[in-house]
């Protein structure tokens, strides 16, 4: 989970700068949010619609971030 | 006594530690973070607020910047430095402190007036309070919430190192009287060679009757001697 | 691109609208031009419905250094001290995206305020949530109040007050109105006006993002279903970079390098460079390919309209730039030079040599649309509601009904999240009826308040608008504050129904009358049309921010009753008012009939005597009456503290509910010492201002004779229920 590309992003953008300071080059910097889910579902397409479920539904704000579902 | 406030970009408190420093006439200077060198200074401050805006995780950057450097150096040399609020969690980012402070156990930005209770009254910093003394100090903060591991809590016990503890109108600490969910309701710690105190609690904002009231004036009188 | 029929009406303009613009413009915009017309034209930047009714308010008095018109109002305190404020809603933004919402609308409050040359040092708010019982509240109560304390407490300006409303009326469409309070050196005040031609103009602050693109258009359309998809245009606050950008501006305010600047605000670049050229009757000329931006490839339309945060636009003294240069990479912020004053008073928009729009000033400032729109009066409610009819109902268990509903109840749950003590100068926190701010250095204060009463100006507006300047007046009077001056922010329906436009114009008759008469000058605001949902508009919610004066803080006062066997004294008659009472809605769901009558003469009369009284310290603690009455007013005197109060049964009422719970206006009541009752007494009576003896303090309990005997301890109880329960 991450802000929207075009949604500013306060906290990437000082991280960005603190790691430019210390002498680490970078070219972009994106802070997001990661949940490892264990579901009972087996089927993998089932299981990708409930995760799809949950962050539309609670996990994600849909208004400011983007999601995006890998299986472990 | 010569005082350097430490301003980072987001530091809020700067002026009002400033303020009491001046009150309780300490020689101030305020440092800026760009800073490569201290003054000549018997005790650093580093101030409340937000540096770089917590982003991160609170006091992760400023903990990073380069008077931070020579703010270790002095702290291993002796001098005296206080950390208030998100000075402490700088403190703690920089390992001149153990421990790290998480967020509130409700999840949210508490300002309160709350008790606390001075564990130890035999350092530098605590020197004219009374052992078990119950003050009224404001907290205000997110992540204030007190966490070590076993070792290290067993040391602050065994050493004296806990400063204050979160405490009722009685002196009781328990759940109740815990406003963020600190490891045995820790408010305050030194190191070990207690010559750096980090507390969440701000003593700075308790020095005048008209504002709130004077508990935090000891802690600057003790300094002073 | 051809401007098609639908290309217009997105932009929020309608055809008469256009037409003006190609008359004036003598050819057809291109889309950026139109872009710019319509974000001066839209509601939020023209007032172009409510002008002719601002202009009726009174803006001048002998404290008022800057009325309405800029970017904040300016009062004068005495001793080279100046107090800058101005309350602004962000309504739609904090429905859409709770926490940014309120948090961008505090960002943009406090811009306007440091803009002119203040250090902010306190914000206060008004938010109103739906009905508590609506899925919807609870997470944008959560979010609204998360985003104000997390702006306010990272950038480090004290929180002070506010209130917290809950009504059905705002189910889809939630009010969020910030209000910032600077100080200044009366002589070291900035303003808009740009002068001289061929000045720098500087870019100043955050990169520019796509966010907000259309946001002042948002704020002046009303929400439909599909409000939701609107979503990409909210942005998001950076209190970070608003310190930064505070202390940069204020540490290059200490010289004379500025002659101008502005807070990119709603409509961004466009409304702040149009302003500034406008009123100093100046052309602006920009070079679109140099502002600083977030995003790669940004057309010269998404520059001119974006709405990020945390950016300001400055005009430069010649030869001042390379300092000013200096101060703001200290504080790593961008500065740019962007364009420069022209005399051509033209806004002329070049990007990489070519000019990609050209406007006249004044057909975007001063030749914008202005509308005097229709509406109706509403008459007073002749519904008679027959008291001695309804269900009898013990007076204890009406009280704890009302302590323990949702807009009576203790906020502290709201309150605890925003740091209310940074600064160290907070003298007076919330909960008061008005917090007190000591100004630095000095044993002087000023105190504050902000009040709505929604129910009011619905039943009767023009009474209601009267009502909520009073009781404003009479919060700063309660905590010993001579009251200055106000800012208000107008939360209205859509203009284009007379009824609304009715409701908006006689609720500004009911606060210009009361302003007038109790010279209480307007110096700021702004005003929030369009509040509603699929033609359910909401109550007429007109919020007042007022500052008062305190001289010497020596001896402050509250309304927690400070001794026991003193004596509580009522100023003002009581008549026994219920309807609109909050005793009716809260027991009876009874929310019909006429607001209280407002009689002026006895608030002024009755206001200054308290004032007087405090100022000679002859009271121990005051508080006003207003919803609830008199026993929850009194209520909300011993609930914080170790006393109680004894109040005996009157003489002359016959009914008990309507003395207890009637909510006349203009009373206060006042804890006087035994030893100083003869001095207030006689002080009173030859003031000739009314005034009813109704018990003593005493320990522990409260107390109504014959009818109901509690420990204060349960009153705060009852009190504090609710919002831990939510």
């Amino acid at each position: 989970m991450t802000l929207k590309k075009d949604v500013l992003d306060p906290q990437g953008k000082v991280v960005q700068n603190t790691l430019a300071n210390l002498g680490m080059s970078l070219k972009n910097i994106r802070q997001g949010k990661y949940f490892e889910i264990e579901l009972e579902e087996t089927d993998h397409g089932k299981a990708e619609k409930i995760i799809k479920q949950m962050c539309e539904k609670l996990l994600v704000n849909l208004i400011i971030e983007d999601y995006r579902i890998n299986k472990l | 006594m010569k005082t350097s406030v430490i301003v980072f970009p987001g530091s809020n408190c700067d002026r009002d530690v400033a303020v009491a420093l001046k009150k309780m006439q300490f020689k101030n200077q305020m440092v800026w973070h760009k800073e490569t060198s201290l003054p000549k200074t018997d005790l650093i401050v580093i101030p409340g607020g937000f540096s770089y805006g917590d982003y991160l995780r609170s006091g992760a950057v400023a903990g990073k910047s380069k008077i931070i450097d020579e703010v270790i150096k002095a702290a291993k040399n002796g001098c005296l430095v206080l950390g208030i609020c998100n000075g402490f969690q700088i403190l703690t980012e920089t390992g001149l402190l153990k421990g790290t402070l998480l967020r509130n156990k409700n999840l949210k930005f508490i300002n309160r007036d709350v008790n606390i209770k001075v564990i130890n009254n035999e350092t530098k910093f605590t020197s004219k309070y009374k052992l078990n003394e119950i003050l009224k100090i404001n907290i205000a903060h997110n992540e204030g919430n007190y966490f070590t591991d076993k070792d290290h809590l067993r040391e602050l016990k065994n050493e004296g190192l806990i400063a204050f503890k979160y405490c009722d109108k009685k002196g009781i600490t328990n759940e109740q009287s815990n406003p963020n969910g600190s490891l045995e309701n820790i408010a305050g710690i030194f190191n070990s060679k207690k010559n750096i105190l980090g507390m969440m609690p701000h003593p700075e904002r308790m020095i005048d009757n008209h504002i709130s009231n004077t508990d935090g004036v000891n802690l600057f009188s003790s300094l002073l001697n | 691109m051809a401007i098609t029929k639908k290309i217009i009406a997105n932009h929020g303009l309608n055809t008469e609208e256009y037409k003006n613009i190609q008359k004036l413009l003598k050819r057809d915009p291109n889309l950026l031009e139109l872009g710019i017309f319509s974000a001066m034209w839209n509601e939020h930047c023209s007032y172009k419905s409510s002008k002719i009714h601002l202009k009726k308010l009174p803006t001048k008095g002998k404290h008022v250094i800057q009325g309405p018109g800029e970017n904040a109002g300016v009062i004068d305190i005495g001793d080279n001290d100046a107090i800058i404020f101005k309350i602004e809603s962000h309504n739609h933004p904090s429905f859409i995206e709770p926490y940014q919402g309120a948090a961008t609308g505090v960002g943009g409050i406090l811009r306007d305020v440091f803009t002119m040359g203040a250090r902010p040092i306190a914000l206060l708010n008004s938010i109103h949530f739906g009905s508590p019982a609506h899925p919807k509240t609870k997470s944008l109560l959560n979010g609204v109040v998360s985003g104000i304390g997390g702006y306010g407490n990272c950038i480090g300006i004290p929180t002070v007050a506010g209130e917290t409303k809950f009504n059905e009326t705002y189910n889809e469409n939630i009010l969020v109105n910030a209000m910032a309070v600077g100080h200044a050196q009366k002589d070291k005040i900035f303003y808009s006006r740009a002068k001289g031609v061929g000045k720098s103009v500087v870019y100043v602050g955050s990169k520019t993002g796509r966010d907000g693109i259309h946001g002042a258009s948002m704020a002046s359309a009303e929400f439909d279903d599909n409000s939701e998809e609107k979503k990409p245009t909210v942005q998001v606050g950076d209190p970070f970079t608003e310190k930064l950008l505070l202390e940069a501006c204020l540490e290059l305010m200490k010289d004379d390098s500025i002659i101008a600047i502005q807070d990119m605000g709603a409509a961004g670049l466009t409304s702040s460079s149009v302003e500034m050229a406008s009123k100093g009757g100046l052309g602006i000329e920009l070079y679109l390919e140099k502002v600083p931006c977030r995003e790669e490839n940004m057309s010269p339309y998404e520059m001119m309209l974006s709405e990020s945060q945390e950016r300001m636009l400055i005009i430069l003294e010649d030869k001042k730039e390379e300092k000013a240069r200096e101060i703001f990479k200290k504080w790593d912020l961008d500065f740019v030079v962007i364009g420069k004053t022209t005399n051509t008073k033209y806004l002329t928009l070049k990007f990489n040599n070519k000019v990609e729009g050209e406007i006249p000033i004044d057909a975007l400032a001063s030749k914008a649309p202005i509308y005097e729109r229709k509406w109706i009066k509403k008459n007073l409610s002749k519904n008679k509601i027959e008291i001695k009819k309804l269900k009898k109902i013990k007076i204890e268990d009406a009280l704890m009904k009302i302590l323990s509903s949702p807009n009576h109840s203790n906020k502290s749950w709201i309150t605890d999240q925003y740091d209310q003590m940074v600064m160290c100068d907070t003298v007076q926190r919330s909960g008061s009826d008005a917090a007190i701010i000591r100004i630095h250095n000095k044993d002087k204060a000023i105190a504050v308040s902000v009040d709505s009463s929604a129910n009011y100006c619905k039943s009767h507006p023009l009474t209601g608008g009267k009502q909520i300047v009073c009781e404003n007046w009479r919060n700063l009077v309660s905590v010993g504050a001579k009251p200055l001056a106000i800012t208000n922010c107008l939360n209205f329906g859509n203009p284009e129904n007379n009824e609304i436009m009715g409701e908006f114009a006689e609720c500004l008759q009911g606060i210009k009358e009361a302003c007038e008469f109790l010279n209480y000058p307007v110096v700021s605001g702004n005003v929030s049309f369009y509040n509603g949902t699929n033609k359910k508009n909401i109550f007429p919610t007109p919020v007042i921010g007022g500052v008062g004066l305190i001289d010497k803080i020596s001896n402050p006062i509250n309304h927690n009753l400070k001794m026991s066997e003193s004596y509580i004294l009522i100023i003002g008659k009581t008549f026994g008012h219920l309807e609109q009472s909050c005793f009716l809605r809260e027991n009876f769901s009874i929310n019909d009939g006429r607001p209280p009558k407002i009689n002026l003469l006895n608030e002024k009369n009755n206001g200054e005597m308290v004032f007087k009284l405090i100022k000679q310290n002859l009271v121990l603690s005051a508080h006003d009456v207003s919803s609830g009455g008199l026993i929850v007013a009194l209520c909300e005197m011993a609930m914080n503290t170790n006393f109680g109060i004894k109040v005996e049964k009157p003489k002359k009422l016959g009914n008990f509910e309507e003395y207890l719970f009637g909510e006349d206006q203009g009373r206060y009541l006042i804890e006087i010492d035994n030893k100083n009752l003869a001095k207030v007494e006689t002080i009173l009576k030859n003031e000739n201002v009314y005034f009813e003896k109704i018990g003593k303090t005493q320990k522990t309990y409260f107390e109504i004779e014959g009818e109901m005997k509690c420990s204060t301890q349960d009153l705060f109880k009852m009190n504090n229920k609710w919002y831990n329960n939510y």
